[in-house]
């Protein structure tokens, strides 16, 4: 079983390929450059070193979101490019999900934290418990505070991971009342490696989508949508 | 290197650089064999124009089935194409960015050649699908939403952009009169519409000039002129006639349009004229533009409305002569929201 990863969601861009239990290459960059310079042209150079015949390939996995718009396009349309071309399924991954992948096999309660803007973060919790992934709350978008209080209810030593700690990091310190830690660079952002890990196990599980229905979920509206429903939400009361 | 010209060139191009999600084949640049257009007015009359975000999420949504009905509908499959077209700027970013990476992550798995166009250059060459006798050199006329210029099309490839709008689109013009009178978005061909049952010669809007380029524009001048007219009849309680201004106002920009091509025509000494853009589909616009250059004997070229407005067939005909020409994109290719033409 081969399958080809990709992550596009935040600052890093990264693109792996495992096969049954191994994994055959990853490259990941963090780096100013865009992803639509960066993504393909890494997979390029990774698919070379490692001779991937493309045709091969079981299915491909895509950090889906949430994140950056931008971001998670430039990933799904690559995917689904791919996809279309090699006419093989897609694997729809939360990428919140796959951060917490980063910290396989830990005893303690993992919370990832993406800057979501807006005075938010994406999140989630999650365990590992006999093995088994366990997702205790799932990925959504809700402030630091409300965040730091579910973990703070759970009342268990908790790592935090992602690129919201760079700006969250005080406010943790300040409010958080359970041993906590954050994980070290080469856990602590998105890894196409975790992608492909979990991609694999829903693989195992039948859950794939065409590359055509694939999109991205977002976990939040257009700011345009969002106005409107407010603006529509105003006049009937 | 193989005469590429003697061959049958397949190109699949793709086009999401506003609300349109499309796709097409064509052989050797002029030979349609298909055109798929998904369009998201709808969505967007909501908001009285197009929403980026909005935008780019329905071409995520769409952009696999567009292709893949443009492929079936040419009856050929991906291991056909010669080359993949796409339009890489200018336009939304958020939308280009989505027909870039899917355009590129085929052309990757496939290992078929990627072509960047640049999405005036697509309309500009929407003419050598819709005529197929038309060769450079000839001065084009480009109207959009987005864009307004003069182009002098020296050969295939090579452009010499003589006019371009100081500020607002000539499209966006009339998006913004048509919302001020009432009749909402798309303004284009509401006003159209309605101006067949008014007096052009109603009200005198300004034709403007620039001082230090002749053969650029300036629309934001006109749109105020109609505001401030629209104004001061609701101060003086008069009646607004719709059917005037929209006619007035059109007439307006139409002679702008005409004056600047006729004397683009004569400074250049140009024997051929066409339009290109969506408003280029406008009726009087056209017909205007048609009926001087009858007058002076210069031959008129125009694309059908379907070639006008954003599609991928235009891409497909400016790829075909981009790749002839060698030019190739790399996996690295990005989208530029401000790409100039030329570049």
């Amino acid at each position: 079983m081969k399958l080809l990863a990709i992550d596009s969601s935040g600052l890093v861009a990264s693109v792996a390929i495992i096969e049954d239990n191994n994994l055959l290459g990853e490259y990941t960059i963090n780096y100013k450059k865009t992803h639509s310079q960066t993504l393909l042209p890494m997979l390029d150079e990774v698919a070379k070193m490692i001779e991937l015949d493309k045709a091969s390939l079981d299915a491909i996995a895509v950090s889906a979101g949430p994140g950056s718009f931008t971001g998670l396009r430039i990933g799904s349309a690559t995917a689904k490019g791919l996809g279309l071309a090699l006419n093989k399924p897609l694997i729809h991954v939360p990428t919140v999900d796959a951060l917490a992948y980063n910290l396989w096999g830990t005893d303690k309660l993992i919370c990832p934290l993406m800057d979501a803007r807006r005075q938010q973060v994406y999140t989630g919790l999650y365990e590992f418990a006999e093995n088994e992934f366990h997702i205790l709350l799932e990925q959504c978008a809700i402030g630091i505070d409300e965040i730091i209080e579910k973990v703070n209810a759970m009342g268990r030593p908790v790592i935090f991971l992602g690129d919201g700690i760079d700006v969250l990091a005080e406010e943790i310190k300040e409010h958080c009342k359970v041993p906590f830690s954050f994980a070290p660079a080469g856990m602590n952002k998105q890894r196409a490696a975790s992608v492909a890990l979990l991609g694999k196990e829903l693989y195992e599980k039948g859950k794939t989508v065409s590359a055509a229905e694939h999109a991205p979920d977002y976990l939040r509206l257009s700011q345009a949508e969002r106005e409107r429903k407010e603006k529509e939400r105003d006049f009937r009361i | 290197m193989i005469k590429e010209t003697e061959k049958e060139i397949k190109i699949l191009a793709i086009e999401s650089s506003c609300d349109e999600t499309a796709a097409a084949v064509v052989v050797n640049g002029r030979d349609l064999r298909s055109n798929v257009i998904s369009s998201q007015i709808d969505l967007h009359t909501l908001y009285g124009g197009v929403v980026p975000e909005i935008a780019s999420r329905k071409h995520i949504e769409k952009i696999n089935q567009v292709i893949e009905q443009a492929l079936s509908d040419a009856d050929m499959t991906l291991d056909d194409m010669d080359a993949i077209g796409v339009t890489y700027g200018p336009g939304l970013i958020g939308a280009l960015l989505v027909g870039v990476a899917e355009a590129k992550a085929i052309s990757y798995a496939k290992d078929i050649p990627l072509v960047g166009v640049h999405h005036i250059e697509g309309h500009i060459s929407a003419n050598y699908i819709e005529n197929k006798d038309l060769e450079p050199p000839f001065l084009c006329l480009v109207v959009s939403g987005g864009h307004t210029h003069l182009v002098k099309v020296a050969d295939y490839g090579k452009y010499e952009i003589l006019g371009r709008t100081r500020d607002d689109a000539a499209g966006e013009a009339f998006d913004k009169v048509a919302r001020a009178i009432g009749l909402g978005y798309p303004g284009g061909p509401k006003i159209e519409k309605v101006s067949y049952e008014g007096n052009s010669d109603a009200i005198a809007f300004p034709r403007a000039k620039i001082a230090d380029g002749v053969y650029d524009f300036s629309f934001s001048g006109l749109k105020s002129a109609v505001l401030n007219y629209l104004n001061g009849c609701r101060m003086k309680g008069e009646e607004i006639n719709q059917a005037d201004v929209a006619a007035s106002f059109q007439k307006s920009v139409t002679d702008v349009l005409v004056e600047h091509a006729m004397h683009a025509i004569d400074e250049y000494k140009m024997d051929k004229f066409a339009i290109a853009g969506g408003v280029a589909s406008n009726g009087v616009i056209r017909q205007a533009l048609e009926e001087a250059c009858k007058k002076k004997g210069v031959a008129f070229y125009r694309p059908s409305p379907i070639l006008c407005t954003d599609n991928a067939a235009m891409i497909g005909a400016a790829a075909y002569y981009d790749f002839i020409a060698g030019k190739r994109a790399g996996l690295d290719l990005n989208a530029v929201a401000n790409l100039k033409l030329g570049e």
